[in-house]
């Protein structure tokens, strides 16, 4: 069934090699009742050779899970579609009627999506997943396909396959799941393999085995599309990079010219914004990049890794070394207990010690399940620590009762990684702003309510706005109806309202695109020079940290395990956590 | 489980569905045309239909539907549709009275459910529970047995009977909406626990009440006209639905229209107050 | 409904986030069955010791004197001794306290007293009404799964037209009075085309009005349900990665989508249960059938109390079967509640 061409991998300079898997000649896709018209997707071009990986890069929205849908002929209802060229395999599927597709699918071609929770049936064990191709496309009796199941299943690394068969998604840990899910679209070997944001929402660890995965397929002979919405993974194991960008590529070439040298601007955009291995206080976003967001005066590059403590490098004893500065929010000891389903009890945070200095950023870094949101809940005193301390301004934060602690809350801002779930669905950006702006003057107990009030209201909420570079015609909308960057926005006026000293931002930037990200991450920082801010900022994503942060944190398991300069944590990791971490991440060199 | 909180789950699951379908749909303007006729017929009843509902004309007795009577006439010559549309006033305060007992006591212990503590909400929910292994039906039967039968007996039966369904809703939503992240976002703000209620919990809880008060206006119709059907809820002489229809039975061989006209607008009703009440859900979940 | 049946997939109660996630179980509580069972049980206990105490002291609401009510209420010529002779005879002139707990005693042994009307044993009288409405409801509950499903499957597939049609009978259905409803089918098929007898006869003949009354307003609700969570099914992504590898459309929908779109109708038995049982009383009514239905209306309108209480246990007990039931459904058809 492989193509055997295999190991060979091909790797050209121009598109459009001799032996080709697929073939694509200006298609285009549309959903609208007359072909041709109103097109998602269009004028898209490219080949794939045996054994080669093509990355299809572009934002959310750009078509990209579009033109692999319709690659196998499942665009959706309605949809029309249109190509001078269209050849999986060296035969023409352009005009295949349903049965055919199917008869196709699955041998010729095979689909990988996203989140294996969900693109396997959670109700199904796996093996029946796996074995639906053999018993759709081939003659295998049971006994046969059983063998085969586990003969995949070894493939991709999930061996034990006797009772993994028996389990279903909801049971697999995620890595596992993505691994099953590759299963049962590679069960037939087909010579080509659609792949759609395969790493999203993984590890970095669990990530960098799936790519490994992916890599031996293609060494195998697979011709592989994957498609993503980050360069720095597909730049792994890509040979060719195809960028899209509001339905069309933009630019296609091999891997490493592209990276190194991008031609278009939307490339140049996409790798500026990148965050891994550019210093603090480098502006990511390119400026103009989006109409909702005037780019901002920016000040000059100031390249002030901020002095890492002395003591950074060798101290057992993390709680001390990270700050020298004036603390303003310190976490002493913190442990937190819940309660599992099953009656058992789960140390979440597991005695975490941190101070962050003022005017410094600290980034705290974790995997899923380190403990990180729970230990932003701590901070924010939305629950209580069951023994430890939160400190602000020196002050009791989580000892204090919820009346005292409102006293300090002003000095406390923070930002959410949901931000729409954290406005009230009723209220315009007008109403958030505005409250926030209300409760600010009635806590700092300044100008006496009266004539003017609702003026000065009104000209603080237009200053918010501008601080965060959002338009005033925003105001009357309600935020279900923005996009993920001004929401994101819109939750840093709020947090900016009462003038806070300090911002805790649980995962601020991981549900945005990367160039949003970028403009996100570059407000952030412009607030933090011009106000003085201090800032704690929780991320999965190493890249975040190592951008934002002055000092950094490494939880695993509830505990912090490294802490230290970002600079020197990163140059020189010390736990081997940090280190398998550290290289699993993906870089664009 | 209740018919309503299957009703308000459908509405709910409808909107998600179906974002693009913001328009006024053909069976919503139809729904809300008949809701205008039935609002008209209950405190105008003579602008839709001028004759008089009681006044009997032996010799025009059964007649099947025609121009003069568009409904037919009944066993005394009496004019359906005069009679249908007379009726309406009657139903609807019935079904409207009984809806604001079962949505009044819901709230009462939804609320005290949702907000005073977990002692509080294990008892209410345990009562609810052992409610709910009397149907609907059943626990109206009940009360009539206790205070009798009559069409105030009725409204207070349906009204208890459905007490049950709207509790554990606004509970359940009382519940998501203080857990939700918009809450503690206001805590983080520094807002207190008063100022939160009022500005976020309350209006958050008790906007999709409306719906559910649309919805619930239609099955409680259906229930007292069923009581009345039975014999147990508006007596005979008076021009309500279920009442009507129940005599017509008697007559159910020759003359079907005399059951079928009575019990289409008890039909038509409950199927407007869905619609409506899910229209009403779409909007105010897209505004 | 205790929280391990209503947690799993009770639709109810929905988190109001933007995001609509119906694929993915709620943090259900997972158990072993024997767990599960036990948990019922004790559930059970409680439930039918608060029905009885419900029902206790709502029948010491009645105004007027019992004794007089089982003599044939009041008015009639009723002597101070016979009176008195009844009030010994039904342990009327204890305590109330005595009374209460004679009265759990005598229901927790099965004897639920002597009918005030009929003067004969009620357990005996309703054990002997109970199959006719057994068997009704069942019926009833199969014919509305039969009408659901193909309901709810075609609509899903015919197109826009068979869309609109589809949920607009579903929605029809579901307002339908069974009152109204039977009296529309006798006319129809007895009336005018003499097809089927307008009352219960005991053959088969006499069941199809009957069922097809209980049946069409359940399979309303219950299509309008099955339909919602199809569609969410056949949308969702091990949908698309079924047709990925060549399932087709048949494949499609009964190795995936019927399935999950089935949970949730699974997880409503107990209400379409009460919903039945509510059905019962009118249908039976109409249609001159035998059962607990009209032996209960029939109780109400003569205030026969111990027959009320009867009717008002058995159903009780059968709902909480019916609980148990649709948690051994769920169990077995979701296997993400079972615990390992």
């Amino acid at each position: 069934m492989s193509p055997g061409t295999g190991a060979t991998a091909n790797r050209r300079a121009t598109p459009g090699p001799l032996v080709s898997m697929l073939r694509v000649r200006d298609l285009a896709v549309g959903f609208g009742p007359r072909p041709g018209t109103d097109p998602v997707i269009a004028g898209i071009s490219f080949d794939i050779a045996p054994g080669e990986c093509l990355a299809l890069v572009g934002e959310s929205g750009s078509g990209k899970s579009v033109t692999a849908r319709s690659l196998l002929g499942l665009a959706g209802d309605g949809a029309w579609l249109q190509a001078a060229e269209l050849a999986i395999n060296g035969s023409d599927v352009l005009d295949l009627s349903d049965a055919q597709w199917r008869r196709r699918r699955g041998r010729d071609v095979g689909l990988v999506l996203q989140d294996a929770l969900v693109s396997l049936d959670p109700l199904r064990p796996i093996g029946r997943e796996i074995a639906d191709s053999l018993r759709l496309h081939t003659t295998l009796d049971r006994a046969a396909r059983r063998a085969r199941v586990q003969e995949v299943l070894e493939r991709v690394g999930l061996p034990d396959g006797r009772s993994r068969v028996r389990q279903r998604s909801g049971e697999l840990s995620g890595g596992q799941r993505q691994r099953a899910l590759i299963a049962s679209a590679i069960a037939l070997d087909p010579p080509l393999l659609l792949i759609d944001e395969p790493t999203t929402a993984l590890d970095v660890t669990v990530q960098a085995q799936i790519l490994d995965l992916l890599e031996s397929l293609k060494r195998h002979g697979t011709a592989i599309l994957l498609i993503s919405h980050d360069l720095a993974v597909v730049g792994r194991i890509a040979d060719r990079i195809a960028v899209m960008s509001a339905g069309r590529i933009v630019e296609q070439g091999p891997a490493a010219r592209l990276l190194a040298s991008p031609r278009q601007e939307q490339t140049r955009r996409m790798i500026a914004a990148i965050p891994i291995d550019k210093p603090r206080g480098t502006r990511l976003a390119s400026p103009g990049d989006r109409a909702d967001a005037p780019a901002t005066p920016l000040s000059p590059p100031a390249f002030h890794v901020s002095a890492p403590a002395a003591a950074a490098a060798s101290s057992a004893s993390p709680a001390h070394d990270l700050a020298s500065g004036e603390v303003v929010l310190e976490a002493i000891g913190l442990v937190k207990t819940f309660r599992r389903p099953d009656g058992r009890d789960q140390l979440a945070v597991d005695g975490v010690s941190f101070r962050l200095a003022r005017g410094t950023t600290l980034g705290l870094v974790g995997e899923s399940g380190s403990g990180k949101t729970t230990t932003a809940r701590l901070l924010l005193a939305l629950s209580l620590p069951d023994s430890g301390e939160v400190r602000v301004l020196g002050r009791p934060f989580s000892a204090a009762t919820e009346r005292q602690r409102r006293r300090l809350r002003p000095e406390l801002g923070a930002v959410y990684q949901d931000a729409l779930s954290s406005f009230d669905p009723r209220l315009t950006v007008d109403a958030v702003l505005r409250d926030a702006v209300r409760g600010a003057r009635r806590a700092a107990r300044t100008g006496s309510a009266g004539a003017g009030t609702a003026a000065r209201d009104r000209a603080r909420v237009l200053e918010l706005l501008d601080q965060v570079s959002l338009p005033r015609t925003l105001l009357t909308r309600r935020p279900l109806s923005l996009s993920g960057g001004q929401r994101q926005r819109v939750g840093i006026a709020r947090a900016l309202a009462s003038e806070p000293q300090i911002l805790v931002c649980d995962e601020p930037v991981s549900s945005l695109d990367v160039t949003v990200q970028a403009q996100v991450l570059d407000l952030l920082d412009e607030l933090q020079r011009e106000r003085g801010l201090s800032l704690l900022v929780i991320s999965h994503d190493l890249g975040v940290i190592q951008h934002a942060s002055d000092q950094v944190a490494v939880m695993l398991d509830g505990r912090i395990v490294e802490t230290g300069a970002t600079a020197q944590v990163f140059r020189a990791p010390r736990h081997p956590y940090t280190q398998s971490l550290l290289a699993a991440v993906p870089r664009l060199a | 489980m209740s018919d309503l909180e299957i009703q308000a789950d459908l509405g709910r699951q409808a909107r998600a569905r179906s974002p693009r379908r913001r328009r006024i749909g053909a069976a919503e303007a139809l729904a809300g045309a008949f809701a205008l006729f039935l609002i008209t017929a209950a405190f105008a009843p003579s602008l839709v239909a001028p004759g008089d509902p009681l006044a009997i004309d032996p010799l025009s007795a059964f007649q099947p539907p025609n121009l003069a009577h568009w409904f037919g006439t009944d066993e005394s010559g009496r004019d359906i549709f005069t009679r249908v549309s007379h009726g309406t006033g009657g139903s609807l305060v019935i079904g409207t009275l009984a809806t604001a007992i079962g949505l009044g006591l819901g709230i009462v212990l939804g609320t005290m459910a949702g907000m005073l503590g977990r002692v509080v909400d294990f008892t209410v929910n345990r009562f609810l529970e052992v409610l709910f292994a009397f149907p609907g039906l059943l626990l109206a039967l009940l009360v009539i047995l206790v205070f009798g039968p009559g069409a105030q007996t009725a409204t207070v039966a349906v009204g208890l009977a459905t007490a049950p369904g709207y509790a554990r809703i606004i509970r359940a939503q009382l519940i998501s909406v203080r857990s939700a992240a918009f809450v503690e976002a206001a805590t983080v703000l520094g807002r207190g626990r008063w100022q939160i209620l009022v500005r976020h919990i309350l209006p958050n809880t008790l906007a999709p009440l409306f719906v559910l008060g649309t919805l619930g206006i239609g099955q409680a119709v259906v229930w007292a006209s069923a009581l009345s059907y039975l014999g147990l809820g508006a007596a005979p002489p008076a021009a309500e639905w279920g009442a009507m229809l129940s005599a017509g039975r008697t007559y159910i061989t020759s003359a079907w229209w005399m059951a079928f006209f009575p019990g289409l607008f008890i039909v038509l009703t409950a199927v407007t107050a869905t619609s409506l009440g899910r229209a009403l859900e779409r909007r105010a979940r897209h505004a | 409904m205790t929280d391990a049946a209503a947690g799993a997939l009770r639709p109810d109660g929905a988190p109001r986030s933007a995001r609509p996630v119906r694929v993915r179980p709620r943090p259900a509580v997972r158990r072993t069955l024997p767990g599960l069972l036990a948990a019922r049980l004790v559930g059970a206990v409680f439930v039918l010791w608060a029905v009885a105490t419900i029902t206790f002291v709502a029948i010491r609401l009645i105004p007027g004197d019992p004794a007089e009510a089982i003599l044939g209420g009041p008015g009639s010529q009723t002597s101070p001794e016979a009176l008195a002779a009844v009030r010994a005879r039904y342990g009327l002139d204890q305590p109330v306290v005595v009374q209460y707990l004679a009265q759990l005693g005598r229901l927790a042994s099965g004897d639920l007293g002597r009918s005030y009307a009929l003067k004969q044993d009620v357990t005996p009288l309703l054990v002997g009404q109970l199959g006719g409405t057994l068997l009704l409801a069942a019926l009833a509950l199969v014919v509305a799964w039969l009408f659901a499903l193909v309901l709810a499957t075609w609509s899903t597939r015919g197109g826009r037209f068979a869309w609109y049609l589809g949920s607009g009978l579903e929605i029809v259905a579901a307002a339908l009075p069974h009152f109204w409803l039977a009296t529309a089918l006798i006319v129809l098929f007895s009336v005018w085309l003499g097809a089927l007898p307008p009352i219960s006869t005991p053959g088969p003949a006499g069941l199809v009005l009957p069922v097809l009354t209980l049946a069409i307003p359940l399979a309303g609700f219950l299509g309008q349900i099955m339909r919602e969570s199809l569609l969410t099914a056949l949308e969702s992504p091990f949908v698309l990665s079924a047709r990925a590898r060549g399932e087709g459309e048949r494949g499609v929908r009964w190795i995936h989508a019927l399935r999950h779109a089935s949970l949730p109708a699974i997880s409503l038995s107990g209400w379409a249960f009460g919903s039945l049982v509510s059905g019962a009383v009118v249908v039976e009514t109409i249609f001159a059938r035998p059962g607990l239905g009209r032996t209960m209306l029939n109780a109400v309108t003569v205030r026969d109390v111990p027959v009320v209480i009867g009717v008002v246990m058995i159903v009780a007990v059968g709902y909480i079967l019916m609980t148990v039931v649709t948690d051994l459904a769920q169990w077995i058809a979701d296997p993400r509640l079972r615990r390992r």
